[in-house]
């Protein structure tokens, strides 16, 4: 049918002319030597002048790792992964500075990714301003990691004033090693699982918040990831701790070159919440995809875990995961004071001959915790989209309650949906819910759109915003009009 | 003006519009009439495009243009609205969002400047009051959970909004109570002029009070079998269709 080649053609023109994060910087960089063994850990240790105990814990980290296997249990596949073929350490050779000292070729990559690294005057009392639209744009607290380094953070000064703690993790080492020392690798312990493990040994930046007891973080804190150097993994680390009745809003945000080899992000992130605090985690997550042939494009590893310690405590992740060729992630939270709240809002897309096996972990262990999972799964070509989600309520989880909702959309007959939930409940009182749909973008719908002027594109993008409506509302406003025009750009011509 | 010559087209390899010949000249409003299954909603699909229904022969022009030859939204460019007979739901798609959407991508193809949402939100105010919709299916989601009647009032919204030149409405009188069904006319009358027509598609002579047609033809087995002045409605309603094939 001229149908099917038409859309090919579309797929092929939305893959190579709709990632407009692909280009590349070119910049002096410094760069370990490729391979890995306990000699590049120790070279990364030293390039970050860590304490011993530092460099202690990664060798441990790297002798467990070299005990493990790679997880298979995922329903994603691919080559086995030469990890001696690749850098763990690419930096740009001038070092971090302050803002006004960064590289003027950084400043404009990350002004072509659209990421406003210069500071704007920060109006006292405009906080409460941010009803609409038209109000007064709050400034954004930037951290930019560039391959293995973060080569500026924005509104430092700002922050400090009132006592958060908001910069690279490798310069939180220096200069908070305390808290570091106090936090690193207990929500995700170094031998956790490969990834993580890997990820301990090798990890390079990432970003560090501190929110003390009581503070309400004054603006949104994000961290903007970038893959720049060719064959170089990237191996993320960031840790926010949340103090008691405290509450931060973050969101990190990262893309890469379009190449086509495949690069590696295994990520860990750890989020402390302490009694009465709050943490909100969003993630759009924009990696390059691959082309339409499924070549190239980012395998992300991520290991990211909450820990709910606080009584009344409240982590919410949001994600919207549309890059990637693969991703592997399953944001959760451990629910362990009292009347602690979890939340999982996903929307994961998978187009071409993308993948993604993917879901969260709800840990009950306290009284009275409660979990919400929103999970909504759009496959288009040869996409194929796993939801794995695990319910776990201890025996002390008196009351506990949880709600799960997973919903798949597919677009076209070449892809697939599956869901594959876990529940373990040893606790009677508690009470669990799980609700499953699966959909197809009605022909019905689109001719309506169609007929009302919208092109196919727009039609499809306008139906899957409204399939992911649940869970976009929940990320910060502008992030989620962002986040809505990549829904719209992944899924183009998906449908033919 | 609208001018069909000929036309038939099937659904799943199923002949239902047998040869349809029809003229609305710019300016005039015309009705059809006909049983269930005679293939009026499938004359409306075949106008506006929609996959599946497939043209064996003949053609369909507006204005000159091709319209068998368009993409639908190309055809909505051109001016061409089809008021659905079951309007579709739009799950998690606001209704403001999709009509601003709309309303813009029409607007886009007219080569007129889009509207922001403050401009929007003036003008379709003053048009849900125009036809007594309270403001708050503007939030709701497309039609979701709408009662039969507020689907047919979102349609002549968005009608009312899009300004079109040639304006199908498929039975948009059915599940209309009284008062609605005179605001409903009223909307459509508020468009009339000339250069505006339409195709009103009913089953009852009583619509055609409001909206006064200029003439009447009767659908029957995929053909028109019978054209007249705004009187055949009522000589419909009074003897059925059954006298009207064989007259
Ligand atoms: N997919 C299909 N396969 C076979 N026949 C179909 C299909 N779709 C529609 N038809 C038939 O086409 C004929 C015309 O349908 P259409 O909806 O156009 O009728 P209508 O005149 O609008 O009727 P009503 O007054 O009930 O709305 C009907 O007999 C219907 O059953
Ligand atoms: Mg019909």
């Amino acid at each position: 049918m001229a149908a099917v080649t038409e859309t090919i053609e579309t797929v092929q023109a939305a893959t190579e002319g709709t990632y407009k994060w692909g280009f590349e910087t070119d910049i002096e960089m410094d760069f370990a030597p490729k391979g890995l063994n306990e000699g590049i850990v120790r070279f990364i240790s030293a390039k970050k002048n860590e304490p011993a105990w530092l460099l202690e814990w990664r060798l441990k980290a790297f002798a467990h790792w070299q005990t493990m296997t790679e997880p298979t249990w995922p329903s994603v596949h691919y080559p086995k992964i030469d990890f001696q073929d690749a850098f763990y350490y690419a930096a740009p050779k001038q070092g971090p500075k302050s803002l006004d000292e960064v590289d003027p070729e950084l400043l404009k990559t990350y002004a072509k990714l659209g990421i406003p690294l210069k500071e704007q005057a920060f109006l006292a009392g405009v906080e409460g301003a941010g009803e609409s639209a038209a109000d007064a744009r709050m400034p954004i607290a930037v951290d930019a990691v560039f391959d293995s380094v973060s080569v500026a953070t924005s509104y430092k000064e700002r922050l400090a004033k009132d006592g958060i703690i908001f910069c690279a993790i490798s310069e939180a080492v220096h200069t908070h090693p305390e808290l570091v020392q106090q936090y690193l690798g207990t929500v995700v312990p170094t031998g956790d699982n490969f990834y993580a493990a890997l990820n301990s040994a090798v990890f390079t930046d990432g970003s560090f918040v501190y929110i003390p007891k009581g503070v309400r973080c004054p603006m949104e804190l994000s961290t903007y990831f970038r893959i720049n150097a060719k064959s170089t993994g990237q191996f993320e680390r960031t840790l926010i701790i949340a103090d008691e009745g405290s509450t931060v809003s973050y969101l990190e945000g990262c893309t890469a070159p379009m190449r086509d080899e495949n690069q590696l992000h295994a990520a860990v992130v750890e989020l402390v919440a302490l009694d009465d605090a709050s943490i909100k985690y969003s993630t759009v997550q924009n990696w390059y995809p691959g082309d339409a042939e499924g070549k190239g494009g980012i395998y992300n590893f991520v290991t990211k875990r909450a820990q709910c310690r606080g009584k009344r405590s409240k982590v919410s992740w949001t994600q919207v995961e549309t890059g990637s060729a693969i991703t592997w992630k399953y944001p959760s939270c451990v629910l362990l004071g009292e009347d602690s709240v979890g939340e999982f809002y996903s929307v994961a897309i998978t187009n071409n001959y993308q993948q993604a096996d993917t879901g969260t972990k709800m840990i009950h262990v306290g009284a009275r915790t409660k979990s919400t999972i929103v999970s909504k799964g759009i496959s288009a070509g040869h996409g194929q989209n796993t939801y794995r989600g695990l319910v776990r309520v201890a025996p002390t989880a008196k009351g506990a309650r949880n709600f799960t909702q997973c919903d798949s959309l597919l677009i076209g007959d070449q892809c697939g949906a599956h869901t594959v939930p876990y529940i373990e409940n040893r606790c009677l009182t508690a009470k669990l819910e799980h609700e499953a749909t699966t959909s197809r973008i009605a022909e019905d719908q689109l001719f309506y759109c169609r007929q009302r002027g919208l092109t196919q594109e727009e039609a499809v993008g306008m139906i899957v915003n409204g399939f992911c409506r649940e869970v976009l509302k929940e990320l910060p406003m502008e992030f989620a009009v962002e986040a809505q025009k990549l829904l719209q750009i992944s899924l183009e011509g998906s449908v033919g | 003006m609208l001018r069909i010559q000929g036309l038939t087209a099937e659904v799943d390899g199923k002949q239902i519009l047998k040869g349809i010949d029809l003229e609305v000249p710019t300016g005039e409003v015309h009705a059809i009439m006909g049983p269930n299954g005679s293939g009026k909603s499938t004359l409306s699909y075949v106008l506006a495009g929609r996959d599946g229904y497939v043209v064996t022969g003949g053609t369909a022009t507006f204005n000159g243009v091709d319209l068998l030859a368009l993409e639908p939204e190309a055809r909505a460019a051109a001016g061409v609205f089809l008021a659905f007979q079951y309007p579709v739901e739009l799950p998690g798609v606001g209704n403001a969002n999709f009509l601003r959407t709309a309303l813009n991508a029409v607007r886009r193809g007219r080569g007129e400047s889009e509207l922001d949402a403050m401009q929007f939100l003036k003008l379709a105010r003053a048009r849900m009051k125009e036809l007594n919709m309270p403001e708050d299916m503007l939030k709701r989601g497309v039609n979701v959970g709408f009662s039969g009647g507020e689907k047919k009032r979102n349609e002549v919204l968005q009608m009312a909004l899009l300004a079109p030149q040639l304006a199908i409405l498929d039975e948009t009188d059915s599940g209309l109570d009284i008062d609605a069904l005179k605001i409903a006319s009223d909307g459509v009358n508020a468009l009339r002029g000339p250069n505006f027509s339409a195709l009103v598609i009913t089953h009852y002579q009583r619509l055609l009070t409001y909206i006064v047609p200029d003439r009447v033809h009767v659908l029957m087995g995929g053909r028109i079998v019978r054209s007249g002045g705004k009187e055949l409605a009522l000589e419909l309603e009074a003897s059925g269709y059954g006298a009207a094939q064989a007259a």
